[in-house]
């Protein structure tokens, strides 16, 4: 395998991979040819010698895929500007970083012999595979675990049981203290899920028009999953794994591995990075060639570190996939990659009425779902204030865009140019969030 | 919004309005749907699942016309990648003149006008950035719109925070001037901004018909709008506009007088540049009998005006001194200024300008006349009177009679830099800048020579780089590309030289390390541009 067939990135899925915009930008100031030398591109691998202010030259080496990050600079960031400056120069100038036309130097081919040796293929997007603990020990920390959430779960119907009593009419007076204490509840509890829940409702009332039947829906949505918590053992299977992955109770990807993996040409829908709390959260959606099946790779970055899987949106990766066990699959973990990443074309997509009716038939299996990945073809972003829409190209069907950033929107307005586009978003019950859109057959991230 | 399908019916006889008031309202008060707050979140979840799953589309709103097309090639990718890198910087803020590595931002503007004047389209997702960067920084706002194109301006007109991008003069095509009604319609109604840029449109290419428009309305503009209006003349102004600037010299503001006055005697053969000749040559003569001593021969004798009368003030002259200033020599200077130079020669016995500047002049009048005629040269755009007056390089800048960057503008390119290279070797770079931000670029060969041997002559003194940060960075954008070779070994580190600062070599290495990778990042740039990238 050669450099060849390998997607260069584009300078904007570069700069996602950096820890802070101090990263970004220094990492932009190296993307020149002036400081690097000996830099070299093979096997989905890149490194280079970078001139620094003391004499020896920084050795920097990444793994494409991963990717993984190898640096001799002292830096405590990751990856550190370095490495964002050789896979910027990579992205945008195959006159520097070209096909090597030797071995990689001692120093880099070691470092990645090392990786590939270990594996970097199971667990891709993160998940360490566990050491076999004592299953005996194992077993009592679920049970107790379990027993802690349910105390919790009792406690929060207990809670909206008063909230109800009460009436919610009083609930933006009353503050978010009592929420907030709710949250830290659930979290000794050890039900994440219930916690973010509980904050996402706390920030309801008050905000805009109808707020109180917001509120009502999202305490009955929150009550709906107590209780299908509580009665967990009287649930099917695949339902029961939904509600347990809504409160927050992980499977261990390694596990899931284990089993057997779906191969597909898996074609990139797009990319978003949100900031939970202490923990940067990188989702990626991804859609099968061949069966048409969706899935979602869920990556994390803890304390200023950026998530470390990034795959090229746009672009088709052959590899397997394992579902995590829910009552509608979605998320998954990336197993073996077969190839790297090659350009992909664009996705078929459905109109604005079947994006609907195929978050109606998700909702079925997962109620708690805020939007399911969709692609919508020939549609017209219609900017109008504060209020957008996105149209079909004909007849009168429209979805409101969910107010997001001020960027993604125009951009979108100024690719569609007031003409159909195929954009790729989650579709909700809020409306559209547009992630990725196509023009000219090129994805662009939003 | 998205719309619930099948009526808003929960259970038989309680509609979700029900649920939403008896929760407002709460158990304590009255008895909720079901019986209990348990029930009646059962009864609300359900609701609200069967509310999502049956959601139907909204009914679209009007849709924007679509986008003009734009006929321009595509960029090469390489340099659509560099762009959403320069832009990135851009959106980041700039970072100062430390470090090593290029600043991103600085680079954005040649970046622009190589790809102008290479005739590519701006791809469309960059087209909110760089609205974006039009709007905070209007030095780069022409050629930002002429690359962001139609599509940008029709994004524009779809986002108030680019309301700016319709008025520029630039990429705004406004009316045709051949479309008569709607230019007067435009004149007539538009806001002030589109009125000038309407204005400053049809000026450049139709001076005359500009005039026209003008003084149709002349008489009921505001004050300030009128001292705007004015100034749009500058640009292709001739003997053509002199009645109207004549009109202008009675205006009853001062400023806009004052301005009148000054494109007047912008223009020699105006009646006001022959009435300012005539208060000027009765205030300068050549007495032949000269200064017996030290230098026998002619001198320049000037007899300042006494008096600023009507005639004075009328034609521009403004009768009370800055503070600190005499009032007959504020006078001398403003006559003097205004009088049209070529008349000298003829007043002073057929001398050219280098003749007459070398004149002594008596009892210390130097100084105000030729700083005078130094304004004069620079208005008049005389390049002979400026050559005279700029003087040597040589001489310290305090000596010299005016602005020599100003000066400067009015001379040839080359002559320009050979000049300030000149003035270079002989004061250093600490009073440069206003020199070389007046030389055309990239900088000529000798020019280069002399920056470079400037820079390590202050390198070597020992002192600290920042106080050439602004050479440097002029330096980083004016040098050619080519040059990078050359400079890269004063990017090694230096020895430190006896009673330096302590760690200036290694600032000094930083900074050439950084103009080096400018250059090739310059270099690289104009590549990808080429498509060789």
């Amino acid at each position: 395998m050669t450099g060849q067939g390998v997607v260069r990135w584009t300078a904007e899925q570069v700069l996602a991979l950096a820890p802070d915009a101090a990263s970004r930008k220094a990492g932009g100031k190296l993307a020149a040819p002036g400081p690097w030398s000996e830099a070299a591109a093979a096997d989905g691998a890149l490194w280079g010698l970078c001139k620094g202010s003391g004499s020896k030259p920084y050795q920097t080496v990444v793994d494409i895929e991963g990717p993984g990050y190898q640096c001799s600079c002292p830096s405590r960031k990751f990856p550190c500007k370095h490495a964002l400056g050789l896979l910027l120069l990579w992205a945008a100038d195959e006159g520097t970083v070209g096909a090597a036309t030797r071995e990689p130097p001692e120093w880099a081919g070691q470092w990645l012999a090392g990786r590939r040796a270990r594996g970097r293929r199971p667990g891709g997007d993160g998940a360490e595979r566990k050491q076999p603990a004592d299953p005996v020990a194992a077993r009592r920390r679920a049970e107790r675990r379990a027993q802690r959430i349910a105390a919790g779960a009792t406690e929060l119907e207990q809670r909206l049981a008063d909230l109800l009593r009460g009436g919610i009419a009083s609930a933006d007076q009353a503050g978010y203290a009592r929420w907030d204490e709710m949250a830290a509840r659930m979290v000794d509890a050890q039900a994440p899920g219930l916690a973010a829940r509980i904050r996402e409702l706390s920030a309801i009332p008050g905000t805009g028009a109808g707020w109180p039947a917001r509120l009502l829906e999202e305490c009955a949505l929150l009550h709906l999953l107590n209780q299908g918590y509580l009665g967990l053992d009287r649930l099917p299977g695949p339902l029961a794994a939904t509600v347990r992955s809504h409160v927050g109770l992980t499977t261990d990807a390694a596990t899931l591995l284990d089993g057997e993996g779906i191969r597909d040409g898996w074609l990139v829908l797009g990319q978003r990075d949100t900031d939970e709390g202490r923990l940067a959260v990188r989702r990626i959606w991804l859609l099968g060639q061949r069966r048409g099946r969706l899935a979602l790779l869920l990556s994390f970055g803890a304390a200023g570190r950026a998530p470390e899987l990034t795959l090229p949106v746009g672009s088709v990766l052959d590899a397997e996939l394992a579902y995590y066990p829910a009552a509608r699959p979605l998320r998954a973990t990336l197993g073996e990659r077969h190839t790297p990443p090659v350009p992909g074309g664009v996705p078929a997509g459905v109109r604005v009425g079947e994006a609907l009716a195929a978050y109606g038939a998700a909702l079925c299996d997962d109620p708690w779902l805020d939007g399911w990945p969709t692609v919508l073809r020939g549609v017209t972003p219609i900017p109008d204030g504060e209020f957008w829409q996105i149209a079909d190209q004909e007849g009168d069907a429209a979805l409101p865009l969910v107010p997001g950033a001020r960027t993604s929107r125009w951009r979108l307005a100024a690719i569609s140019g007031g003409g159909p586009v195929t954009v790729f978003g989650e579709c909700g019950h809020r409306g559209f969030t547009p992630h990725t859109v196509w023009s000219e057959g090129e994805a662009v991230p939003l | 919004m998205v719309r619930g399908r099948g009526g808003t019916a929960v259970t038989a006889g309680t509609t979700w309005n029900d649920l939403v008031s008896a929760a407002l309202l709460g158990a304590e008060r009255r008895t909720p749907p079901g019986g209990s707050p348990a029930a009646l979140l059962d009864l609300a979840a359900t609701a609200a699942v069967r509310r999502r799953a049956g959601l139907r589309p909204a009914a679209a709103a009007a849709r924007p016309e679509p986008a003009p097309r734009d006929t321009r090639p595509a960029l090469p990718a390489a340099a659509a990648r560099r762009l959403a890198l320069l832009l990135t910087g851009r959106a980041e803020g700039g970072g100062g003149r430390r470090g090593s590595a290029p600043d991103l931002a600085e680079l954005l503007p040649q970046w622009l006008a190589a790809a102008n004047a290479r005739g590519y389209r701006a791809p469309a997702a960059q087209l909110p950035a760089l609205l974006d960067a039009a709007r905070s920084r209007t030095d780069l706002r022409a050629e930002t719109l002429a690359f962001a194109g139609p599509r940008a301006l029709w994004l524009a007109r779809l986002n108030p925070e680019w309301k700016f991008a319709l008025r520029g003069a630039a990429g705004h095509p406004g009316p045709e001037p051949q479309d008569a009604d709607a230019v007067r319609r435009l004149w007539d109604e538009g806001l002030f901004a589109e009125r000038v840029a309407l204005l400053t449109a049809i000026r450049r290419r139709d001076p005359a018909k500009a005039r026209e428009l003008l003084s149709g309305t002349w008489s009921s503009e505001r004050a300030e709008d009128r001292l705007m209006f004015l100034d749009s003349l500058r640009q292709g102004l001739s003997a053509g506009d002199e009645p109207l600037l004549e009109q202008a010299l009675t205006d009853r503001s001062r400023t806009v007088r004052a301005t009148a006055a000054e494109l007047l005697s912008a223009l020699p053969g105006s009646a006001l540049a022959a009435r300012m000749s005539v208060r000027a040559r009765a205030c300068v003569s050549l007495d032949r009998t000269g200064p017996h001593t030290p230098h026998p021969g002619p001198q320049l004798v000037v007899e300042a005006p006494y008096e600023c009368d009507n005639g004075m003030q009328r034609d521009g002259v403004v009768p009370k001194p800055p503070s600190g200033r005499g009032e007959r020599s504020w006078w001398l200077s403003q006559v003097v200024e205004a009088a049209p130079l070529a008349d000298w020669s003829r007043q002073l016995g057929g001398r050219s300008p280098a003749e007459i500047v070398a004149l002594p002049v008596a009892d210390d009048w130097q100084a105000d006349l030729h700083a005078a005629w130094a304004r004069a040269a620079v208005r008049q755009r005389d390049a002979e009177w400026a050559r005279a007056l700029i003087g040597k390089p040589s001489i310290p800048m305090a000596e010299g009679p005016g602005d020599p960057a100003r000066l400067l503008t009015v001379l040839r390119p080359g002559d320009r830099a050979a000049w300030a290279a000149e003035f270079i070797a002989a004061h250093g770079l600490s009073e440069a800048f206003r020199i070389l931000g007046t030389c055309a670029v990239p900088w000529s060969e000798p020019l280069v020579r002399a920056v470079v041997d400037a820079l390590e002559i202050a390198r070597d003194a020992g002192s600290y780089p920042w106080s050439f940060s602004g050479v440097m960075g002029l330096a980083e954008r004016c040098l050619d590309p080519a040059q990078a070779d050359r400079l890269t070994p004063l990017a090694t580190l230096p020895d430190e030289p006896e009673g330096g600062a302590p760690g200036a070599g290694e600032y000094w290495a930083e900074a050439f390390q950084r103009l080096v990778a400018t250059l090739r990042m310059r270099a690289a740039m104009l590549d990808e541009l080429a498509g060789g990238g």
